[in-house]
């Protein structure tokens, strides 16, 4: 590039800047704030110790529970901890920006709203994605090792075992994807953080004490625990493929109307 | 070149900005003048698509902001002290920008030396102070080399070198054929940097004049503009010299256009 495309005037260059522009502008955001890192560090670290105490702590099943022992269900319980820090870095990744001011500068660079909440969705979610799915790998491997030797280790290969792994894995990517887009339709960080631990863990729980799975069984944090990280689904909850079809509805939903309000609102 | 037709902007049932037209010329110094609350910030926002209007527009080189196919690279914008995350460094600040705008990264480290921010270039800006920060907004603004530039009240928290170098840089930017919009409530700092001006009171145009014809009668351009406004201050203590009766109540006293009170944007 020139200095004579720098120069005054419209027009001083060909075609129009594009998602890859926004992409790479969100890339450069999230990798240079520490907190990214920390919070990061906090997933990957909490949930392998949370894998490895609680495999440390499970007893063999009695004779009449043999059937239903799940021990990947056991590592995997880190998952919940891992969703409210990725949830957290996702919510502040819109809202931080609104709280700073720098929401101006960005869409003074990308007035099309559309490619921003895009770029940090698939820049935030991509990397939640790799990540989790490697941590959720190394959670069970390394958590398993953790298990009394009494008890039969599972095994990749084990029915649904694989499953249940890669699902947790991409569970964190969806909540990623979500959490930018409550961002971007609530924009204030304390009741954006509201919204999210409301959904994630307060209703759900408060539900689940009322009226049992009924209700309960259809919020993220359940679907996660009682659908995608079982390598023996639950006949009592929703069965895994419809628990991660509907996840991916709610994702959409969340991420649509987050696109909606960016594009509506004053910034 | 900046044209704004017929930009409204309500808030409720007070309107910010009301029919508001005039055209910013490029290769001189626009002042664009108001008191406090008039809505020269918010007439800005709306030049760069940040606020949608509720009826008019306003157009940058002929296009509207959003429609724009390099936006950095045509208009920069110091809009408000601070528009970056405070736990970002001056340096990614910027080359976050420039990644967005298709611009080279080497032209971010042109700008922090321009601005004369190269020393704390990787500190967090968190800790920037305020002219700090009002040099970072500007390195930002001057990032894409744009024909077009608006300034919202660029000298606060500028010391004196400060505020001379921020008008020497307007006009030499104007000096080179560029369009540039800069905002002030100061009056003797618009005597001596605009050439031209564009002062509104209460969203309303009062007057889009050069600074020679406003103070062709020998009055000063403080005198003038408090002629121009005197009906169309939002915020006025009771101590100065037109002191009145209880504004929150009937702040409109005086003058006939008024409507009603206005609350801070």
């Amino acid at each position: 590039m020139s200095t004579a495309a720098l120069s005054p005037g419209p027009g001083v260059l060909a075609g129009r800047y594009g998602f890859a522009h926004v992409l790479r502008m969100e890339w450069i955001k999230l990798r240079s704030l520490r907190s990214t890192w920390w919070a990061l560090f906090t997933v990957v670290a909490g949930m392998i110790a949370m894998g490895v105490v609680t495999m440390a702590n499970t007893k063999a099943p009695s004779a009449d529970k043999a059937a239903t022992f799940d021990p990947t269900n056991n590592v995997l319980a880190g998952v919940a901890l891992g969703q409210l820090v990725i949830g957290v870095i996702g919510v502040l990744l819109v809202t931080g920006e609104y709280s700073s001011g720098s929401m101006r500068s960005t869409l003074a660079a990308v007035p099309r709203r559309p490619l921003v909440l895009a770029a940090k969705a698939a820049v935030f979610g991509g990397v939640t994605l790799v990540l989790s799915e490697v941590v959720a790998f190394l959670t069970f491997l390394v958590g398993r090792a953790a298990l009394d030797p009494a008890i039969e280790q599972p095994s990749l290969t084990d029915g649904g075992v694989l499953r249940a792994v890669l699902m947790s894995g991409a569970y964190l990517g969806l909540i990623a994807v979500m959490a930018v887009g409550i961002g971007a339709l609530v924009r204030h960080t304390a009741s954006a953080i509201g919204v999210l631990v409301g959904l994630l863990f307060v209703v759900p729980a408060m539900l689940a004490g009322a009226t049992g799975t009924t209700v309960a069984k259809f919020f993220p944090t359940m679907i996660a625990g009682n659908s995608l990280a079982v390598s023996r689904p639950m006949p009592e909850m929703l069965t895994p493929w419809a628990g991660f079809a509907l996840l991916l509805v709610y994702t959409a939903v969340v991420y649509a109307a987050g696109v909606r309000v960016l594009v509506r609102r004053d910034a | 070149m900046i044209s704004v037709r017929g930009l409204t902007k309500r808030y409720g049932s007070t309107a910010a900005v009301e029919d508001l037209s005039f055209d910013v010329a490029p290769g001189a110094v626009t002042g664009f003048l108001g008191p406090n609350g008039s809505g020269k910030s918010t007439t800005m926002r709306m030049i760069m698509g940040l606020d949608a209007p509720d009826a008019g527009q306003a157009l940058v080189n002929g296009r509207p902001y959003a429609e724009l196919a390099w936006p950095l690279r045509e208009v920069g914008a110091l809009l408000e002290a601070r528009t970056y995350h405070p736990g970002r460094s001056a340096s990614r600040h910027l080359r976050a920008l420039a990644a967005g705008g298709g611009i080279p990264g080497a032209r971010v480290d042109e700008v922090l030396r321009t601005v004369g921010l190269s020393e704390v270039a990787h500190r967090r800006a968190g800790t920037f102070s305020l002219g700090m920060a009002q040099r970072l907004g500007i390195a930002g603004a001057l990032l894409g080399d744009p024909g077009v530039l608006l300034f919202d009240e660029p000298v606060n928290g500028l010391d004196p070198e400060g505020v001379r170098w921020i008008r020497d840089l307007m006009k030499g930017l104007a000096a080179e054929g560029r369009t540039v919009l800069v905002s002030s409530h100061l009056i003797s700092e618009m005597a001596l940097t605009a050439d031209h001006l564009v002062v509104i009171g209460q969203g309303r145009l009062l007057a889009d004049t050069s600074v020679a014809e406003l103070t062709a009668d020998g009055a000063s351009l403080e005198e003038a503009f408090f002629r121009l406004t005197s009906g169309s201050a939002t915020y006025r203590g009771t101590a100065g010299p037109s002191a009145a009766a209880p504004h929150a109540a009937a702040p409109s006293d005086t003058s006939p256009t008024a409507t009603s009170h206005r609350s801070t944007r």
